[in-house]
């Protein structure tokens, strides 16, 4: 097993109180696996996302343990998490495209972050020249300033250096969220291909976007107010899902071919609650047309079939 | 690059003319005869007053139209002749200046260069270190704060005049003539160190208020945090943020120039420090209106001139400038 | 104004972030409109701040009120220290300190609110114009803008001044205010750039509202913290470059401030003598108040934009 993470409980500390935004995730993703997290805005994956490689200065792990490849990450301790940063854990963040600094040519902001992280530029300069030609960048990129390339481009260059050093977990955070679809497409076909050629062990895609998940991901993971909801084969997800929320999340896509007159969208009613008080019981209670009296406690994510977990009392085990 | 330049170029150019049609302009705008003040500093009785008017104002070239006028300023300007000084009759306003310049900039430039460089290294470190932050951001607030005049008279009170370190006004001890010897230069810098203290305290602090904002803020960026997540250690991470930093900081430092000058003007006046400052107070103080002009004049070309050194340095500073692609 | 205020204004860094997020997903608005003067209370910065200047504004207004002298009036003992009868002492000319001081405090208020007042609205129509037009409108608009700017104000303003006596302190508000807008009107084009490319902003131009109208419902109000904080250096800004006016006599004469004091003081060889209470207190007053403001400034843009707050 390449991730396990058992129980995570990652809250911000406000003036009101902890904010429960990531309330207790357990999952594992295995070797070679690509995981698509998704759910709306705030339930909770930017914080799982976060917490797996870097703290953000409010948030505090409440509880719970992330292992990699046996090793249990310290991921509270933002000095000891050093260590694994870049080499085991490793980010490509939503803002690619301000990610490198303006004022250094991006070859010598590279050997600058080799060295510092006792890595040398020499040795690794074949390796990352393949790498970018691969994603289809000229060696002359190297001494470029970022301010010389487009948006897409410097999105491929961010990709290259973060799996430089063959991470065992990669964390996509929001990835596609400021590109147009067409580089979209290239930026997703290029984190399987990353994967297929073994840059990369496991892989988690963050998104709100389900559709670019259904091509990329193995395994889908919805989550909804900062617990887990649902965990299925994209397959499954898409096709068959069984909890609740996951269903309105799938029937609000729109369909290629469906026409305006004959369906028109539908969103979900209503808007998540709060995670400074959260309501007791299932969280997703409030807009769920299905939700009786049983709803009142909380739903265990429980394991349906192999590799399908759900946490809601409507669904058949 | 070629680009950039030539756009602050035209826009010094343009200021230069500006600058100077009103310095040229104001004193024709204004209510007064300025004969009729030299006229009666010079006392001389009324029946001769006529014709001595007549005979100044055609001198001064003050008859003629005004474009004419306008004109000849310009061609005086072109050959470095700014014109008699009415308040030190006898000579003129371009020896008087070259005169007082070098002290100045005596004071100037080093207050400058060293409250610059000293600003944003503390600045820069105040913004790492919260215990630095709270003793030295204060201070350096009440050091922004604190008018140049006011400095100049404390520092005056308490070192020159209580406890005698330093002395109280002047360039150089009286009984000395200026001159390449140790003695001379010895008592300049003596006479020299108050204002020059004076200049760079308050300037200082203005710098490490901005320089620890900026870091503050570049610690902060999209490109800090990826540094950081990919487990960067500080030195890197502070490296480049005092790198990106030290742009606005620059471009900052020709704004700050008009407000130094100015505080250099003042602090002059109050240690009887022969430079511009002290003559501006004396062309002030007689109406002397050619002085004040060529004063003016001097101030504008001397600020333009740094803003463009200023400019060329930041060139270098940031690439972006020379990829040819509008940067910031 | 090119003086020290650019350098002590903290860099405008917009609400957004995982931390607007969170407080955007999840709002509780009642508990929100308190959360600000929560804040507000609890910032040492805006605290103190606020208390000294509004310390040295009671003084202002009240001061004059517990003394019988006025400040050009003779016939005082001449050059006495602080007593129980002269609580700044007096001039060597035999004027009372105390009441230069308290009048020089009401000058100071005035003319630096004036100043800000007349710099503040010239900055707002400019920066406000180029930012929200664009285009040749704002080339133009920020070529004239960086005129201004780079022509050193003090020079300027003496220039003007020695010919055109300063009479009232109104006058020399007027004169503080038309050279210090260029840096409002950076600082404030640059706002307004952001917030034109905004949502609301194109729906209130689709929605056919006139270039004024936008600007003043849709934009300015946005800014509003903004505005205010700039109002507050601007303040700063003008005590102090009319402090410097006034030492070097080019203010009104005849209206008491502390640059005067400071220019009596000196002519007077004030420091050669010792007489070191009329040259000490105006400074502190100056001092004090724009320090106050600077850091009150500090504060309030702590308050308004959340991710400053270092706790």
């Amino acid at each position: 097993m390449s991730l396990v993470v058992d129980n995570l409980r990652v809250y911000y500390r406000t003036l009101r109180g902890d904010v429960r935004a990531l309330d207790g995730a357990t999952f594992t993703v295995a070797d070679g696996e690509i995981m698509g997290v998704a759910g709306e805005s705030g339930c909770g994956k930017t914080t799982l996302g976060k917490s797996l490689i870097r703290l953000d200065g409010r948030m505090r792990v409440a509880e719970g343990s992330v292992t990699l490849d046996g090793v249990e990450l310290p991921i509270a301790d933002d000095r000891a998490m050093d260590a694994y940063r870049f080499r085991s854990v490793s980010i490509v963040p939503q803002y690619a495209m301000s990610a490198l600094n303006p004022i250094r040519r991006i070859g010598r902001m590279i050997s600058e972050l080799l060295s510092s992280r006792g890595v040398s530029y020499e040795e690794t300069l074949p390796e990352l020249r393949r790498r970018l030609a691969l994603v289809g960048l000229s060696d002359d990129v190297l001494e470029r300033y970022p301010i010389e390339l487009s948006g897409g481009m410097k999105q491929r260059v961010v990709m290259v250096l973060s799996t430089l050093m063959n991470p065992s977990l990669l964390v996509a955070d929001e990835l596609t969220s400021a590109l147009d679809v067409s580089t979209q497409k290239a930026v997703a076909e290029m984190l399987v291909e990353f994967r297929d050629r073994g840059f990369v062990k496991s892989t988690i895609v963050i998104t709100h976007d389900l559709s670019i998940l259904y091509q990329v991901a193995d395994t889908i993971l919805v989550m909804y107010a900062g617990k887990l909801v649902e965990k299925g084969s994209a397959a499954e997800i898409t096709e068959d899902p069984r909890h609740p929320y996951t269903k309105l999340l799938i029937a609000s896509l729109p369909e290629v071919g469906v026409r305006f007159e004959e369906r028109r969208l539908t969103g979900i009613a209503g808007r998540p609650p709060s995670l400074l008080r959260p309501p007791t019981g299932c969280r997703f209670r409030a807009r769920c047309p299905l939700a009786t009296e049983e709803c009142a406690v909380e739903p265990p994510f429980v394991e349906l079939a192999a590799g399908r977990h759900a946490a809601c009392w409507k669904v058949a085990a | 690059m070629t680009r950039y330049l030539a756009r602050k170029s035209l826009l010094y150019l343009l200021t230069f003319f500006v600058a100077v049609t009103i310095d040229w302009a104001i004193p024709r705008l204004m209510p007064g005869d300025p004969i009729d003040g030299l006229i009666s500093r010079l006392q001389a009785d009324s029946t001769a007053s006529q014709e001595l008017h007549g005979y100044f104002t055609e001198s001064f070239g003050l008859d003629q139209p005004l474009w004419r006028q306008y004109a000849s300023f310009w061609r005086g300007l072109a050959h470095g002749d700014l014109g008699p000084s009415i308040a030190y009759v006898g000579s003129s306003v371009s020896d008087l200046i070259w005169a007082a310049l070098p002290y100045t900039l005596a004071l100037l430039v080093p207050a400058i260069v060293l409250s610059y460089v000293a600003g944003n290294r503390v600045g820069a470190m105040a913004a790492r270190r919260k215990v630095l932050d709270n003793t030295v951001l204060p201070f350096a607030y009440i050091l922004t704060a604190t008018p140049y005049v006011w400095l100049a008279l404390v520092l005056a009170y308490f070192l020159a005049f209580k406890w005698g370190i330093f002395p109280v006004s002047g360039a150089y001890d009286f009984s000395l003539q200026p001159a390449w010897t140790w003695e001379f230069a010895w008592s300049f810098l003596q006479h020299w160190f108050l204002p020059f203290l004076t200049l760079f305290l308050v300037s200082f602090g203005g710098w490490a208020i901005g320089m620890r904002n900026l870091i503050i803020y570049e610690l902060e960026s999209e490109y800090s945090n990826y540094l950081q997540a990919l487990g960067a250690p500080s030195t890197l991470v502070r490296k480049y943020a005092y790198g990106n930093a030290v742009l606005p900081q620059m471009s900052g430092l020709a704004l700050a120039l008009g407000a130094v000058v100015g505080g250099a003007l003042v602090t002059e006046i109050v240690f009887g420090y022969p430079g511009i400052g002290t003559l501006i107070i004396t062309a002030l103080q007689n109406r002397d209106y050619f002085l004040l002009q060529g004063l003016f004049l001097l101030i504008i070309i001397g600020v333009l001139v740094a803003n463009f050194v200023v400019d060329i340095l930041y060139v270098v500073v940031d690439p972006r400038t020379r990829t040819g692609i509008q940067g910031s | 104004m090119e003086s020290r205020a650019d350098l002590v204004a903290t860099p405008e860094i917009a609400l957004t972030g995982e931390g607007a997020a969170l407080e955007d997903a999840y709002p509780e608005p009642p508990v929100r409109r308190f959360e600000a003067l929560h804040f507000a209370a609890r910032n040492a910065k805006l605290v103190v701040g606020l208390t000294v200047v509004l310390a040295f504004l009671v003084a202002a207004i009240a001061g004059p009120w517990l003394t019988d002298a006025t400040p050009f009036e003779f016939g005082y003992p001449l050059g006495e220290p602080p007593s129980s009868a002269h609580w700044l002492g007096t001039t060597s000319p035999g004027q009372d300190v105390y009441s230069q001081f308290v009048y020089g405090l009401r000058s100071s208020f005035i003319v630096g609110a004036l100043a800000a007042a007349v710099a503040g609205l010239l900055g707002m129509a400019i920066g406000f114009l180029g930012g929200y037009l664009g285009g040749v409108i704002d080339e133009i608009l920020s070529m004239v803008t960086n005129i201004v700017l780079v022509i050193p104000t003090l020079a300027v303003l003496i220039i003007v001044s020695a010919y055109l006596s300063v009479g009232s302190l109104w006058s020399e508000a007027l004169l503080i205010g038309l050279t210090s807008w260029p840096w409002a009107a950076r600082a404030i084009r640059a706002q307004t750039f952001s917030l034109a490319s905004r949502d609301f902003v194109s729906l209130a131009r689709l929605s056919g509202q006139g270039t004024i109208k936008v600007i003043v419902k849709e934009i300015a109000p946005n800014m509003s913290s903004y505005l205010f904080l700039t109002f507050i250096l601007l303040f700063g800004g003008a005590v102090l470059i009319a402090a410097t006016l006034d030492f070097l006599g080019l203010g009104p004469s005849q209206v008491m401030s502390l640059g005067l004091m400071l220019n009596n003081a000196v002519s007077n060889a004030a420091l050669q003598l010792g007489m070191w209470w009329w040259f000490i207190p105006p400074g502190v007053g100056i001092t004090a108040i724009v320090g106050g403001l600077y850091i009150m400034n500090v504060g309030l843009d702590e308050v308004f934009n959340p991710k400053l707050r270092r706790t």
